[in-house]
């Protein structure tokens, strides 16, 4: 059985099925009881009250800290950090605490808590609601980061996450919360780790995060009129990576592009061409091509948001280029 | 003077032995710091064990406690074994932590100690997480979480207090005002001298104690801990206390003037209990609190070099 959801219901959806099966499970953020603003919560504390939907002050470094120590005691929170350029302020109590703790501890202490939290562009919305960060937390051991780019992957990776003994961040993407897609009813887990082949193609593979996703199939439905193949790779788990999938098809198409929203520089697609190129480096035959936004932060105005965004078009000549073709 | 005679002798007792063993536990780390057998960043609570031992012996198992950076005598009081919590600082592989925290990330959740952190006041919202998991599961359990008054600038406290008494958390914030934010002196970060009336604003009960007197701290801790476990809400309990020691092993303590050996027999908790004591006539002289845990210390250094290092780290922790 599958509903269509949106990406935001898809979300609410999977924690209410998690809450009424677990009373451990509670939710916490900021305005989460009014549904935030993008609905993610709507619903919740009708069901389940204020006791288990938690509205918070603007505090995201003791919210966060609450949610580690509420974990480390037993309970299964449900952080949501409004807007992942918000994380800055929690990232002690996530690096330095969450993180580590199960480590540090010698394995006696466990943090299962989901920290909910969503980035991107496109939606004027400036410099500071509108960065992806995902790289900085892929860069910490001990955090689980997964980035959905569909509505049954928003569901079915949360459903893991919250299940999950440590933590996990879920990155989600605002630009996608009102698209529309088939879910399972109910809410099936899609396990962590575990990337997915969003299209078959035997000449170039392209692995493309989050809203990118679907940029690339955009652009692989474009290249297939003109007789390239190209297989997209939504890996939907940063770390760990499912690098086995990726090589496998790099071994096939012998070329790669990687495609983010968040800049280029030290950005994810880096970690992913440097590890490739070492599992696969006689199978290359061209460099790895990398797509993502410049180096600078995120203006305001529309023409030069648009600019700044890379999407279906920066992926087709990144795909040419892996072709000679530039 | 001196208090102690309205705390029972029994408890007395046992909050002197709590605290030579504190005392001796962190006595041999310093001097196995200097011989290179315990490392890492070693700071010490000599002068301050009073505060550890009356908060947490009056706390049970399912009681979370979260400390800072100077954790040694509350994880001890609050129940570590010795020769685990001596084998974690070695970086032994029979250490509490396997050795992979050490000093300054000390956990023994068997007794509830949930933590040391090596982040000054990183740890304050945890226990109000951990206190909010008690209230969630139907239990009359509290968190308490001891930290230096040089948290108390950092905004997290400010936020943790803000939502402790929004929620009504059983949550019990002990501050240990030594007056040295490391190696600089409370004056010199905050125009407000007193812990206590930094959460002035706040609905909850706050008071300020001696914390070199030992049954102060333990009247004081009582009645706001027994508000907690009743659901009426945190506390914040501010104990002065001394830090006889620099705060890290090793630091030359330029900044400050030495402790005159006046001063010292003055402040120490554990001498100030036992001239109490002797005036009360609960003491006589003839216990053997000291050479016990001086002995026990012993056995725990024995017990722990005999713990191999760990060849890698665990399979489960990677």
């Amino acid at each position: 059985m599958t509903r269509e959801l949106t990406y935001a219901t898809a979300i609410s959806t999977t924690i209410a099925q998690a809450m009424r099966a677990d009373p451990d499970v509670f939710v916490l953020g900021e305005d989460v009881s009014a549904g935030g603003p993008f609905t993610t919560t709507a619903g919740l504390v009708e069901e389940f009250g204020a006791g288990r939907v938690i509205d918070t002050p603007i505090s995201e470094a003791a919210i966060c800290g609450v949610a580690v120590g509420a974990a480390q005691s037993g309970l299964r929170p449900v952080l949501e950090i409004m807007y992942v350029d918000f994380i800055t302020l929690a990232l002690d109590q996530l690096v330095n605490q969450a993180a580590k703790a199960h480590f540090m501890s010698g394995g006696q202490l466990t943090v299962p808590m989901v920290l909910r939290t969503q980035g991107g562009a496109g939606q004027r919305a400036a410099a500071q609601h509108s960065q992806s960060l995902e790289a900085w937390l892929t860069h910490v051991p001990g955090l689980t980061v997964v980035m959905p780019s569909g509505a049954a992957d928003a569901a079915g990776l949360l459903a893991s996450a919250i299940a999950s003994p440590g933590p996990v961040v879920v990155v989600e993407n605002k630009v996608l919360y009102f698209r529309r897609e088939p879910v399972p009813d109910p809410v099936q887990p899609v396990p962590l780790g575990k990337a997915a082949i969003r299209r078959p193609g035997r000449d170039v593979t392209v692995v493309a995060l989050s809203r990118m996703v679907g940029e690339a199939l955009a652009a692989a439905e474009d290249l297939a009129a003109e007789g390239i193949e190209v297989e997209v790779i939504d890996p939907r788990t940063l770390v760990p990576l499912d690098l086995e999938t990726i090589v496998e098809s790099v071994r096939r198409t012998n070329r790669l592009v990687v495609a983010h929203e968040a800049v280029l520089h030290g950005g994810f697609g880096a970690e992913v061409a440097a590890a490739v190129q070492h599992a696969a480096f006689d199978d290359l035959d061209a460099p790895v091509e990398r797509v993502g936004a410049p180096f600078q932060p995120i203006p305001l105005s529309p023409p030069l948001e648009d600019a700044y965004l890379p999407g279906a078009a920066e992926i087709r000549s990144a795909v040419l280029a892996t072709l000679g073709r530039r | 003077m001196t208090t102690a005679v309205s705390v029972d002798t029994q408890v007395l007792r046992d909050l002197l032995a709590t605290m030579w063993r504190i005392r001796a536990f962190e006595e041999r780390v310093g001097a196995l710091k200097r011989a290179d057998e315990v490392h890492g960043l070693i700071h010490l609570s000599i002068g301050g064990e009073g505060v550890a031992a009356a908060v947490c012996r009056q706390l049970r198992d399912d009681d979370a406690v979260y400390s800072g950076h100077r954790a040694h005598g509350h994880a001890v009081a609050k129940g570590a074994p010795l020769g685990r919590a001596m084998a974690e600082l070695m970086g032994r592989g029979g250490g509490l932590c396997q050795g992979m925290g050490g000093s300054m990330h000390l956990v023994d959740v068997a007794h509830g100690f949930l933590g040391a952190t090596g982040v000054v006041g990183g740890n304050i919202p945890l226990a109000l997480g951990s206190a909010l998991a008690a209230r969630q599961q139907g239990s009359d359990a509290v968190a308490v979480v001891f930290f230096g008054d040089g948290a108390v600038q950092a905004g997290l406290f400010t936020e943790s207090v803000n939502l402790a008494t929004l929620w009504r958390l059983p949550v019990l914030l002990v501050c240990e005002n030594n007056g040295f934010a490391e190696f600089t002196p409370r004056s010199a970060h905050t125009t407000v001298e007193r812990v206590s009336d930094v959460v002035a604003p706040y609905p909850l009960p706050r008071q300020t104690v001696d914390g070199n007197e030992v049954a102060d701290v333990w009247t004081a801790f009582s009645g706001l801990l027994a508000r907690a476990r009743r659901g009426e809400g945190p506390a914040l309990l501010e104990c002065l206390t001394h830090r006889l020691r620099g705060h890290y092993e090793g630091d030359p303590d330029r900044y400050r003037e030495a402790v005159s050996a006046e001063d010292r027999q003055r402040k120490d908790p554990i001498l100030r209990l036992q001239r109490a004591g002797h005036e009360a006539g609960w003491l006589t002289g003839s216990e053997s609190f000291e050479s016990d845990a001086r002995a026990e210390v012993e056995e725990a250094v024995t017990w722990a070099r005999s713990s191999p290092f760990p060849s890698s780290v665990p399979e489960e922790l990677r």
